[in-house]
């Protein structure tokens, strides 16, 4: 039989404030254990939590970003149970009434969109983290972690492959790093999702039983644990077997997901308005002024440079898919650069550099004004395209300018034609025998004579004046 | 008259005139602690040594012009609010040794007035009971009677008051806990509207309903009180962003012509022949005085304390979630996480809290919530639309603060039922978030005090303690000290 799944994805983006969800502590990650905490996040008796406007702020951008509905009135809800890296024995979330209902996220799949629709937004706080190490019969807590805002994405069960998963998080990614409000490192765990997943009989628009698989931190786990998982459930199906509705833990090291708890173990949270929190009401006004700082989004910007610079999909994809990298191309198009010339020097030698050290675009000391007048120099044939690769990395490494590098390092173009003649009868004196094999027609040996030209003038040549010498002398040689 | 005796308003003026010192006068108070509080038992912890420090410093700061509203008075504190390095135990054994790193709102701003901190007063365990016998330590006497209970939960809090262990106290209002005792002790004492005191650091018992309030031998102390702990606090979302009134400046106002409320749902079948002869002689006083008193009608009375007892253990089972021997206090052995957690919990809360962890946790179980948790949500707001119903006629309404006077120890702890009806009059007043004050109208035959309720509007304390202050002028109940 066929079969198709059904997906829906809830990630947990870990909001860039600088505070707390709840109290004035520091967010930053990897500090030394205990140290970003204060009464209120270690769940003293008699503390009360006061909300991070920020946080709601973040969760209202990302809810106008993905075209969801911003409720005027939401509220915070308690969810209880009993584990030692949560403090106070409950979370503070959100559940009857989120922030943001609503809304989609448009990805492509085989040159063909989709829109997965999604249920809601809602923000809470995160739990901190239970460390066992040791040989000792104990575990140790850090709370460093716990307070710290998280907002949830619940997508409807409108994904149909392990793939289209991927690209529905891959997607939310760029938004949320696009609008500031999460560095979706995965690793870090700043962006996390679990999947709930079932399989039905092609056709048949009843839902199968879903389960829920946790743990999956990186898109490739994310894809093989959809896979795994799609795959086990029609197994059992077809063996005849019935799907039981419960959690399950990706097991990376096995390739597998193993079953955590059943339906029955599933904790009953017992959520309840939080008491100590107003309801939030968001003024029309608020969510307009927020809407007014939203920038372009991926896909409008990408979809402009296209028709504005004439760029092909594939680049603009590369361009949109981080901010900091939109933001540099057209910095340097508006200096004056080429757009397809600028775009192929971020997307060739940029990207590689970038890459091989691991760093952002906007974390290096290269500018787009650099990369201008660069560009510039070759256009003036100063240097050639070559010898501009050189002065890339040089202008990358260093931050100096193009010129500055080509005068140190005396990299101008021979472009004196009569320089060029000398090198070109020294090489055609030299290689008599290659001479005589290209005069009996092994034209292939062009090559091999500009490289011996260009070896000579240690690559500065002018290679269309090497070229146009060449082929004369050789002929003149010939008659 | 004894120092100990003073009212905050008499010592400030003895002191000014130079009579006393703040020295002198805590001197005499812990002289007075040493003579009764091995019969009356009100503090957990007593403050003695550090008491005289803050003496000290209190007339070093008067002797640079200061003239703060506390500035050398002996005040007791309830052992739920957290006092910065001062061990803090709401009476219970699970956080018997716990010693809070930061100071709440309500006793920094004591502290900013110069206030003297003679010690932590016993409550029921989490100001859960109304008569101190649910502390996890011992149970606080009736200084009019110490075979009788003070009330509860701020019993440690009211017996101080009255045996004269202190100037002032404050306490916590939760479904009556300031009120009750205070009537049962023959003392002042007032629940504000909900939010108008700030809630950071006291320990929660049930959040929607908590407020913390003055217990004094006045009404004029309560008004001072009240001008030092209300008011707005960023750390407290819930306290309101409201300016706040000089309370003082009411006191002494004609009460002329003012509507009284008399609601009849409060003057049941059975209820203590004493207290009603008592509360009507208090109604024939107001009249005597001006005012215009009219039956009125709280339709949903009847359903007040099943709602509390709904919501209050609900938001307490959550609220004592934390309590779980990881962090602070309390740890049991056992021999997993678990068995910690089960061991802890069941050592370390006593029978009533426990009792209150199930009820609510039931009450807010899948399957249950909707006939419970939000049933009651439901009638609070129709409780809540009784009063400002009333309000739209009458400025203040009257009713006993409690429908027995003090009880005698165990008499009632058989019974947790019965033990709930003695707040039967003062719940309502939290679940509709008014404020409500209870002052001295009388005595039994046994002579044992008599509370008098006045209950007013959202954030209009001014017109209760008016009221108060009022009939205070006109009768010398206030006035009796009990025999010790």
């Amino acid at each position: 039989m066929q079969y198709e799944a059904v997906i829906g994805l809830e990630i947990h983006a870990q909001l860039l404030t600088d505070s707390k969800m709840f109290c004035g502590c520091s967010t930053k990650f990897g500090s030394e254990p205990n140290t970003q905490t204060c009464p209120v996040c270690i769940g003293m008796p008699g503390v009360l939590p006061v909300m991070n406007k920020k946080a709601i702020e973040y969760v209202i951008k990302t809810g106008l970003a993905v075209n969801c509905n911003i409720a005027p009135y939401s509220r915070f809800a308690r969810k209880n149970y009993f584990y030692p890296d949560l403090p106070k024995g409950y979370q503070i979330s959100q559940y009857e009434l989120p922030l943001c209902e609503g809304g989609y996220v448009e990805i492509t799949d085989n040159g063909a969109s989709k829109k997965i629709r999604l249920t809601r937004i809602h923000l809470e706080e995160d739990a901190g983290k239970n460390i066992h190490e040791g040989t000792g019969n104990y575990s140790l807590v850090d709370l460093n972690r716990a307070g710290t805002p998280l907002m949830e994405v619940v997508s409807e069960p409108d994904i149909r492959s392990p793939k289209e998963a991927v690209e529905f998080m891959k997607k939310l990614r760029i938004i949320l790093r696009y609008i500031g409000v999460c560095d979706g490192n995965m690793e870090q765990g700043s962006l996390r999702c679990d999947a709930n997943v079932s399989v039905r009989p092609s056709g048949q628009k009843e839902l199968g039983v879903k389960t829920e698989i946790k743990n999956m931190n990186s898109f490739k786990f994310i894809e093989k644990a959809i896979d795994y998982e799609i795959k086990r459930q029609i197994k059992i199906l077809n063996d005849g077997g019935r799907i039981i509705q419960e959690t399950r833990l990706w097991d990376s090291d096995r390739g597998t997901t193993e079953s955590m708890r059943s339906k029955e173990e599933a904790h009953d949270y017992r959520y309840f308005p939080e008491p100590d929190l107003v309801p939030v009401e968001v003024e029309q006004s608020w969510a307009e002024k927020i809407k007014a700082q939203l920038i372009e989004l991926p896909d409008s910007r990408r979809n402009r440079f296209i028709s504005q610079y004439g760029l092909p999909q594939s680049d603009t994809e590369i361009l949109t898919s981080e901010m900091p990298i939109a933001e540099w191309f057209e910095k340097a198009v508006k200096l004056g650069g080429d757009p397809k010339a600028v775009s192929n020097w971020i997307m060739g030698e940029f990207m590689r550099l970038l890459n091989e050290e691991n760093k952002q675009i906007d974390e290096c000391a290269l500018k787009p004004e650099q990369l201008v007048g660069l560009l510039k120099l070759i256009d003036k044939g100063i240097i050639s395209g070559k010898i501009a690769k050189t002065v890339f990395e040089e202008m990358y490494r260093t931050g100096k300018d193009a010129g500055e590098i080509v005068k140190e390092k005396g990299l101008v173009q021979i472009t004196d034609e009569s320089a060029i003649e000398k090198a070109v009868d020294d090489v055609i004196a030299k290689n008599s025998k290659e001479v005589e094999r290209f005069k009996a027609g092994d034209e292939n040996l062009l090559g091999f004579f500009v490289g011996q030209i260009m070896k000579a003038t240690r690559g500065k040549a002018n290679p269309k004046i090497v070229n146009e010498l060449l082929r004369k002398k050789l002929s003149a040689h010939t008659a | 008259m004894e120092l100990f005796d003073l009212t905050i308003s008499e010592a400030q003026a003895a002191i000014e005139k130079g009579e006393i010192t703040p020295t002198g006068l805590t001197r005499a108070v812990f002289k007075r602690i040493e003579a009764v509080e091995g019969r009356i038992k009100a503090y957990v912890t007593l403050n003695g040594e550090h008491a005289l420090m803050q003496a000290k410093e209190a007339e070093h700061r008067r002797e640079k012009g200061d003239r703060t509203m506390l500035l050398g008075i002996p005040v007791a504190v309830k052992d739920n609010m957290c006092t910065e390095g001062i061990r803090t135990t709401c009476s219970s054994k699970i956080l018997e040794n716990f010693i809070p790193p930061y100071e709440s709102t309500v006793t920094g701003k004591l502290k900013e007035q110069g206030y003297i901190l003679t010690g932590k007063t016993n409550l029921d365990e989490f100001a859960m009971g109304s008569s101190t016998e649910n502390s996890g330590f011992f149970v606080t006497r009736n200084p009019w009677d110490v075979e009788r209970v003070p009330g509860g939960s701020s019993g440690g809090s009211a017996a101080a008051v009255a045996a004269g262990e202190c100037i002032a106290a404050l306490g916590s209002d939760t479904g009556g806990s300031i009120r009750q005792p205070a009537a049962l002790c023959g003392v002042v004492g007032l629940k504000p509207t909900y939010g108008r005191v700030s809630r950071y650091g006291l320990i929660a018992f049930a959040s929607s309903l908590d407020q913390i309030g003055p217990i004094t031998k006045n009404v004029r102390d309560s008004a001072i009180l009240m001008n030092v702990i209300s008011g707005h606090d960023k750390y407290d979302s819930t306290s309101a962003p409201l300016p706040v009134p000089d309370f003082t400046s009411v006191l002494g106002q004609d009460i002329k012509g003012m509507k009284i409320g008399i609601p009849r749902e409060y003057f049941i079948e059975g209820m203590d022949k004493e207290i009603e002869v008592c509360v009507k002689n208090a109604i024939k006083t107001f009249e005597s005085l001006g005012a215009i008193t009219q039956e009125i009608s709280l339709p949903h009375t009847g359903y007040a304390v099943a709602v509390y007892y709904i919501l209050a253990t609900s938001e307490a089972s959550s609220n004592l979630a934390r309590y779980d021997g990881v962090k602070y206090g309390y740890r049991a052995k056992g021999k997993d996480l678990m068995d910690m957690y089960m061991k802890t919990r069941a050592e370390g809360f006593g029978a009533e809290v426990k009792r209150r962890i199930i009820l609510g946790t039931y009450a807010l179980s899948s399957g249950y919530y909707e006939a419970y948790y939000k049933k009651a949500q439901q009638v609070r707001t129709l409780i809540k639309q009784d009063f400002e119903r009333a309000f739209e006629t009458v400025d203040a309404i009257v009713t006993p603060t409690s429908p027995t006077p003090a009880f005698k120890a165990g008499e009632k702890t058989a019974d947790p039922l019965q033990m709930y009806l003695s707040d039967i009059f003062t719940i309502s007043v939290n679940l509709a978030g008014v404020p409500g004050i209870s002052i001295p109208c009388g005595f039994t035959s046994d002579n044992l005090p008599v509370g008098l309720q006045i209950i007013g509007r959202h954030f209009d304390e001014e017109t209760i303690l008016k009221i108060a202050y009022a009939y205070e002028q006109d009768t010398e109940w206030h006035k009796r000290k009990p025999v010790l």
